[in-house]
């Protein structure tokens, strides 16, 4: 970690370095790469083997759509709730603004079994699904459904600060100079909201991806049709078959580390635009 | 930023949009966990809680969340502090790293503690003759409760200490204050809501998480047991009721969090006012 | 001002609070080691079961040798309990929904690998078999097998490739074409094929499968185990009812001592006096009350009226043993997989 120049103005740079550096190798690198040089042992053919199968490369497309798609309702649904939570004054605001979190408290076997219950053919929501012809449990929607679940807090809650803090001043300027609502929004306020709104969308969609325990019971796990790729690297574990498994897992996480990458290097690109 | 009463029809439907979002999402499943929760009366419910099994599942949950938000709120703090006040190279690689615990299937997470301390690994050795226990025991528990949260403060403090940028800082930097100072006295006022959400993101997460921890656990009851795997145990013995009852507890503490969130901004908004 | 204060405030309990539960966590962690302390390794249904079970034995126990022992439970599915143990989990015995999950155990090497010949009954002191749910009432006339490949049959069935207990059924429906078809495997597999394009929920689990049943009202027959099936209907008496079909498979959950943990540990004596007690009078009536056929002659007669007659194979005579069934039909590229195959 070498610095390219000499603006380390601020102090507590070797300090927080330390403690980042520390903690991430402990936490995430150490134990990575035991899984990395575990998965090594079994030699690239039977990797190949293992992630290029027509099932296992089926499951990566199903698991990577619905999590996009999850994740996309998540950004539209996120931003509006931050936007209503921070802009305006209503009765139940702080019941709103609370429940937000309660995903993530849900184990998320509980969140599968409360939500299968709910959308399945008998369910509350499910019996007027099904009779418009939309099967919501059991289907790639069901799916979606879960993740959307699970990954709700996310944006709203990356957003949210970002919003309080921003300078009301701005905005008034704009409307001075006879901006129009819309415009206002779309000029002034969105381009500060986009670095959060990424950061959420990332943050959801990758939750999505590795989601298995509030999925598997609302999947129906039909080969080829809803079986998700966590799903098969239980079965390969199942099988005791270690090493296979984590051929699946380490595809996925590339993907996604990929996915992260690509949203990242965006925002500092950004970033870096606006600081010129 | 102000926030208003809502007072056109355009308001409105943002906020009725909103609402029904989290209805239906949201609500409609904790009612459907609280309404298993009584489907046998009060009588039930509260025999489920006062089991013994179930009590020490708490503690054990408690202990694992309070341990996983203290050393994510110490690194969370250093890391966010690293990526926004300095330049150095391969900044989007770093950031993204410390996303990737939540693109990794909770089970996977789990797998890899299992492949750095189990029977497998070369260390196992020196581990059972010092008797040190880590995987199937309580640092176990905790190592995958810290994995699955430790991105959750950093995320949520990165995206708003961007949108302030350093200058402040380096003001302050420049007329001598020494690092500590200069987050006491200059970020933390600025930082402290996107903190606050942070601590509750991963507090909540903490209590809920089941997939990584059921795979190090080693499911011994009253020991090795937190609330979530509890829960599975009591689900997959047929026992309907007392599984949400217990869940309804986890929902009960991520709301009492949310007062105590809510307690702590009103603290300060009135100890604001008085200084004014 | 007043904030900061807040915040110091809320630090300060945050750490005394992690500095006590981090004292009580040690004590857990050394527990382990102090040998007064006796863990079964089980799969899920069996809680109770062993619950009332080790109250039983600990007396007895206790009677036997004046030691006090503290018994723990540990439950999950049986594939996941079995890799638990052999990633290091200390049970004392291992009581799994099959034997193939005790297999791969002892190839570890932290079991005996003749282990199954240790115990009477192939180490299996209870059994149970598939059976299938209906509604009530029958509505859709289910008999037999063979009814399961009508079009009008809706099933659900746990996945074989993540649930062990799964297998037996799988394997159970394999018996039935088999005779059917004089062991004509590509019939066999078309039976099964038809027979599987009629799932409509494959769960990663027995229980999953039963809530998708029961709770959901998906589908109209449930293949489970007789233990589970018999549970439900106790449960809700008026909503369901149990076929027993003309052929099945005998399920035989196994149990072993774990070696290498009770040399270390010195529990070696009370692990197997654990394990014969499970074939003793009072061992198989808690079984048989938890549902589990018992082995015993005599308290089989005393629950014959719920446990229905049938004519059962077993694993070892139609199968060739588990390690042989396991590759065949399970493994990657396996008859599972087979009929799964896209065309």
């Amino acid at each position: 970690m070498k610095s390219f120049s000499n603006k380390k103005v601020i102090p507590g740079y070797r300090f927080t370095c330390g403690i980042t550096f520390f903690y991430l190798s402990l936490i995430l690198l150490i134990p990575l790469a035991a899984f990395v040089l575990y998965t090594a042992g079994m030699g690239w053919e039977k990797f190949l083997a293992v992630v290029l199968d027509y099932r296992v490369f089926h499951a990566y497309y199903i698991s990577l759509l619905t999590a996009l798609a999850a994740a996309v309702i998540n950004g539209v649904f996120g931003l509006l709730l931050a936007w209503v939570l921070v802009r305006y004054d209503f009765f139940g605001k702080r019941l709103l603004d609370g429940l937000i979190d309660l995903p993530f408290a849900l184990p998320t076997a509980v969140a599968g079994i409360a939500l299968t219950t709910l959308y399945a053919e008998n369910g509350w929501l499910g019996q007027y699904l099904y009779a418009l012809g939309i099967p919501s449990a059991f289907s790639p929607l069901g799916i979606t459904l879960a993740m959307v679940f699970v990954g709700l807090p996310f944006v709203a809650r990356s957003v949210q600060p970002v919003l309080r803090d921003l300078d009301p001043q701005v905005e008034e300027a704009a409307a001075l100079l006879g901006a129009g609502d819309w415009l206002t929004f779309r000029r002034v306020i969105f381009p500060e909201l986009v670095s959060p709104l990424l950061t959420g969308f990332s943050l959801s969609f990758a939750r999505g991806v590795g989601e298995y325990g509030s999925v598997v019971f609302i999947a129906g796990n039909l080969p080829y049709e809803t079986e998700i790729a966590p799903l098969l690297i239980m079965a390969k574990l199942e099988q005791f078959d270690y090493q296979a498994a984590a051929a699946i897992a380490l595809v996925l996480l590339l993907l996604s580390f990929a996915i992260l990458l690509v949203i990242n290097g965006y925002q500092r690109y950004r970033v870096q635009k606006q600081g010129v | 930023m102000v926030a208003v009463k809502p007072h056109n029809f355009r308001q409105w439907g943002l906020i009725g949009l909103a609402a029904v979002f989290l209805l239906v999402m949201l609500v409609l499943p904790l009612i459907l966990v609280a309404s298993e929760a009584l489907a046998k009366g009060w009588q039930v419910y509260l025999d489920a809680l006062n089991e013994p099994f179930a009590r020490k599942a708490l503690f054990l949950t408690l202990e694992a969340t309070v341990a996983a938000v203290l050393g994510n709120t110490v690194f969370g703090l250093a890391s966010a502090w690293l990526l926004t006040k300095y330049d150095f190279r391969g900044k989007a690689f770093w950031s993204s790293l410390l996303d990737l615990p939540f693109a990794i299937s909770p089970v996977v997470a789990g797998l890899l503690f299992v492949i750095l301390f189990g029977r497998m690994s070369p260390i196992y050795p020196f581990l059972r003759a010092e008797h040190i226990a880590i995987i199937f025991a309580v640092p176990g528990i905790i190592l995958a409760t810290v994995f699955v949260t430790f991105p959750f403060i950093t995320r949520e403090l990165v995206p708003i200490m961007e949108a302030q940028g350093r200058s402040e800082e380096e003001a302050a930097a420049t007329m001598g204050a020494s690092g500590w100072t200069i987050f006491r006295r200059v970020t933390l006022p600025n930082i402290k809501w996107a903190l606050i959400y942070g601590v509750i993101l991963c507090t909540a997460r903490a209590l809920g998480e089941f997939g990584a921890v059921s795979v190090v656990s080693g499911h011994i009851r009253g020991k090795t047991n937190t609330l979530p795997l509890h829960i599975e145990i009591l689900y997959n013995e047929y026992n309907f009721t007392a599984a949400f009852a217990v869940a309804s507890i986890l929902v009960i503490l991520a709301v009492v969090i949310l007062i105590l969130r809510n307690l702590v901004e009103w603290r300060a908004k009135r100890g604001l006012r008085n200084g004014n | 001002m007043k904030a900061r204060k807040w915040f110091g405030l809320a630090a300060g309990v945050l750490f005394t609070i992690g500095a006590l539960t981090g004292c009580s966590g040690d004590t857990a962690a050394d527990n382990g080691s102090a040998g007064k302390e006796f863990l079964n390794v089980s799969y899920d249904p069996t809680r109770e079961l062993f619950a009332e079970f080790n109250e039983k034995f600990k007396e007895e126990w206790k009677k036997e040798s004046g030691e006090d022992v503290t018994f723990s439970q540990s439950h999950g599915g049986s594939g996941k309990q079995a890799r638990s143990v052999r990633d290091g989990l200390e049970a004392d015995v291992v009581t799994l929904a099959l034997a193939y999950d005790v297999d791969e155990i002892a190839q570890a090497g932290l079991i005996d690998k003749d282990w199954i010949k240790k115990f009477p009954d192939n180490s299996a002191p209870y059994t149970s078999t598939i059976v299938f749910l209906v509604r009530k009432g029958n509505p859709k006339n289910i008999h037999d097998w063979n009814d399961l490949v009508r079009d009008d049959v809706q099933i659900v069935t746990p996945n074989p490739k993540t649930s062990g207990g799964a297998r037996w059924n799988y394997l159970a429906a394999w018996e039935y074409a088999k005779e059917h078809n004089n062991g004509d495997e590509a019939k066999i597999k078309d039976f099964l094929k038809v027979m599987f394009s009629h799932v409509v929920a494959l769960d990663s689990g027995a229980r999953g499968a039963t809530t998708s049943f029961v709770q959901r009202g998906q589908g109209d027959v449930l293949i489970a185990w007789e233990n589970e099936a018999l549970l439900s209907v106790k449960d809700a008496p008026n909503d369901y009812e149990i076929v027993v079909p003309s052929i099945s498979i005998l399920a035989e959950p196994s149990v072993a001592v774990v070696d290498e943990v009770v040399e270390r540990k010195g529990t070696r004596k009370l692990a197997e006096a654990y394990i014969n007690f499970l074939y003793s009078k009072e061992g198989q009536e808690i079984a048989a009350k938890n549902f589990y056929r018992p082995r015993d002659k005599e308290v089989a007669a005393k629950y014959a009226n719920v446990f229905l007659p049938l004519k059962l194979v077993t694993i070892d005579g139609a199968f060739g043993g588990w390690t042989k069934a396991q590759k065949e039909h399970f493994a990657d590229g396996g008859t599972f997989d087979q009929i799964y195959e896209k065309k």
